[in-house]
């Protein structure tokens, strides 16, 4: 079964920006899929089209096998959302603000205590229930965000840009965090401007700009369209002058770190049988960008 | 899908609201009111003896049903534009969009807690009126369902005014140069059948709907009126029956909370 599915969507604002123009997309139940575009390519108006914030000029959508046209009421039962922008009053307090929201959907006070609880407590902000979320800070007021999108067992989960603002560790729990929801069955759709974080997290991926699809396909098969990728190599001792390895893309960055270009096909493992290298001791090698972040660029700078 | 729930939620969200600034809902019209009391009732009142229409009412008792009105109306009305508007402007309006509440519990939701704001503060104003007077209600469940049914009346007006409001300044523009002129003309401290109004001003009158409010409450707690209450509770009823739609129709648009 598709836990979304949307045929031919389009949707023009008063302003008569085309936003979205007749896209169509499906995802499998199951899935954590990523949503990913530059700023203003129609990611926001397709998820505030999915949820109701936005009305559609033209198209289908179908959540869990529920169209929006024909069952709404039931179609939103089914589907939680975490907006880019926080979307809850600042003077309430934390756990109040999720129970309400529980609340909306149906949920009896005593489970939506009970449910906010656990997922506070799993949020490690559950000493924060009683403070108000203008006293929270950015990270812990996107982690109240996440718990109100799932405090009705949704069993689609759309995520606008979940991490933004928020520091490397928090991210990192995060990740877990969806990670072990996704296990547990609830199907993700998340957007990001950090691309690592969807090649990290995502199975399958769809790349929408100036509101078309213009990729949409599994994430091994993307990278797999990459013909080249840089690595940042380091050393502890000084290169020498006019560093060189004789068949490969070479630049020196400084006395202690090169970068190579590798093409598709070649294995990194073969430039360390060059007898360059014998001469110096590797410490440390990186991919210089994200392999997504690379192919991203290509394909919106082609559309 | 628990549509009770959500409404219940709703409701209770927005008594909460109520309850955390008291300090700006509540205790405003004990103020303004008990200052009214001590002007018109005490200092200026014992020189205007009573209203014509009212034999056997002294004029701060005539008083007392415009002053619980003036406070329901403004103060109904107020609840559900600022707690709308306020919830369209921190994007907490999106909470209950994206939910699958449906749009008549939405709108019930927020008169709910228009009739609360405002049935508080009737209570409150009739309290403090028992410190300048003492009176009997002619009809007490009749003096009830006039409050709720205006609450609900201005509660949906607030409404639709915090659906197109895009600033602060437009949910207070209608109170200030719409309500307030209208519910000082609408015959909360005069009588029209004083001789000293005008005939055109008396047919002016006519046509301000708060009067038809004020008379009808007038009537429930005193037990005397100038317009026929029946035709009082039919207006009102067109009037709030007429809003209901309205605003239900602007929900279901999504005018004003979405694009």
């Amino acid at each position: 079964m598709k836990a979304l599915e949307i045929k031919n969507l389009s949707k023009t604002y008063s302003n008569n920006v085309h936003a979205l123009k007749d896209i169509s997309l499906s995802v499998e139940k199951g899935d954590f899929f990523a949503l990913l575009g530059p700023n203003g390519a129609g990611k926001s108006t397709a998820i505030g089209i999915i949820s109701s914030l936005v009305t559609k000029n033209a198209g289908q959508v179908s959540i869990c096998g529920v169209d929006i046209d024909v069952n709404f009421p039931l179609a939103k039962s089914k589907l939680g959302v975490v907006n880019q922008e926080f979307n809850f009053s600042q003077f309430e307090k934390v756990q109040d603000t999720i129970v309400t929201q529980a609340g909306y959907y149906g949920v009896d006070h005593k489970t939506a205590l009970e449910k906010s609880e656990k997922y506070l407590k799993q949020m490690g902000i559950w000493d924060k229930r009683n403070d108000t979320l203008r006293e929270l800070s950015g990270g812990q007021k996107r982690r109240v965000m996440i718990i109100k999108s799932l405090i009705h067992d949704p069993d689609l989960l759309i995520l606008d840009e979940p991490t933004a603002g928020v520091d490397i560790e928090l991210r990192r729990g995060l990740w877990d965090f969806l990670i072990e929801i996704n296990n547990a069955g609830t199907t993700i759709i998340l957007t990001t401007h950090y691309l690592e974080e969807a090649e990290n997290l995502c199975k399958n991926i769809a790349i929408i700009d100036e509101g078309k699809i213009i990729e949409n396909t599994s994430m091994s098969k993307l990278l797999k369209q990459l013909d080249s990728q840089i690595f940042i190599i380091e050393t502890s001792s000084t290169l020498p002058q006019n560093f060189n390895i004789l068949g490969f893309d070479i630049k020196v960055e400084n006395d202690n770190k090169f970068s190579v270009k590798l093409s598709k096909g070649s294995s990194i493992s073969s430039l360390f049988d060059k007898p360059e290298l014998a001469q110096v001791e590797v410490t440390n090698i990186a991919n210089q960008t994200n392999r997504l972040e690379q192919l991203f660029l290509n394909l919106t700078s082609k559309s | 899908m628990n549509h009770y729930q959500s409404l219940k939620t709703l409701t209770y969200a927005q008594i909460r609201r109520i309850l955390r600034i008291w300090i700006q809902t509540i205790v405003p019209p004990a103020i303004t009111t008990a200052l009214y009391f001590l002007i018109f009732g005490q200092i200026i009142g014992s020189r205007i003896g009573g209203m014509p229409g009212y034999d056997g009412f002294s004029y701060v008792e005539f008083i007392v049903p415009g002053l619980i009105m003036l406070s329901v109306i403004t103060n109904s009305y107020a609840n559900v534009a600022s707690a709308f508007f306020g919830a369209k402007f921190q994007k907490a309006i999106e909470e209950i969009i994206i939910s699958p509440m449906p749009n008549w519990t939405i709108l019930i939701g927020f008169i709910m807690g228009g009739i609360t704001r405002g049935f508080v503060v009737g209570i409150v104003v009739v309290l403090v009126s028992l410190f300048f007077t003492t009176f009997t209600i002619h009809n007490i469940p009749l003096t009830l369902f006039a409050i709720i049914i205006t609450s609900i009346l201005f509660s949906l007006l607030g409404l639709i005014n915090g659906v197109y409001a895009k600033s602060f300044d437009d949910v207070a523009i209608i109170p200030t140069f719409v309500l307030t002129p209208l519910i000082y003309l609408g015959g909360i401290f005069y009588s029209i059948e004083m001789s000293e109004i005008p005939e055109q001003w008396k047919l002016i009158s006519m046509f301000n709907p708060i009067l038809y409010v004020v008379d009808f409450f007038r009537y429930a707690m005193l037990g005397q009126y100038q317009i026929n209450p029946f035709l009082s509770f039919t207006l009102i009823s067109a009037f709030t029956a007429s809003f209901f739609a309205i605003a239900y129709y602007l929900l279901h648009k999504g005018i004003g909370i979405k694009e």
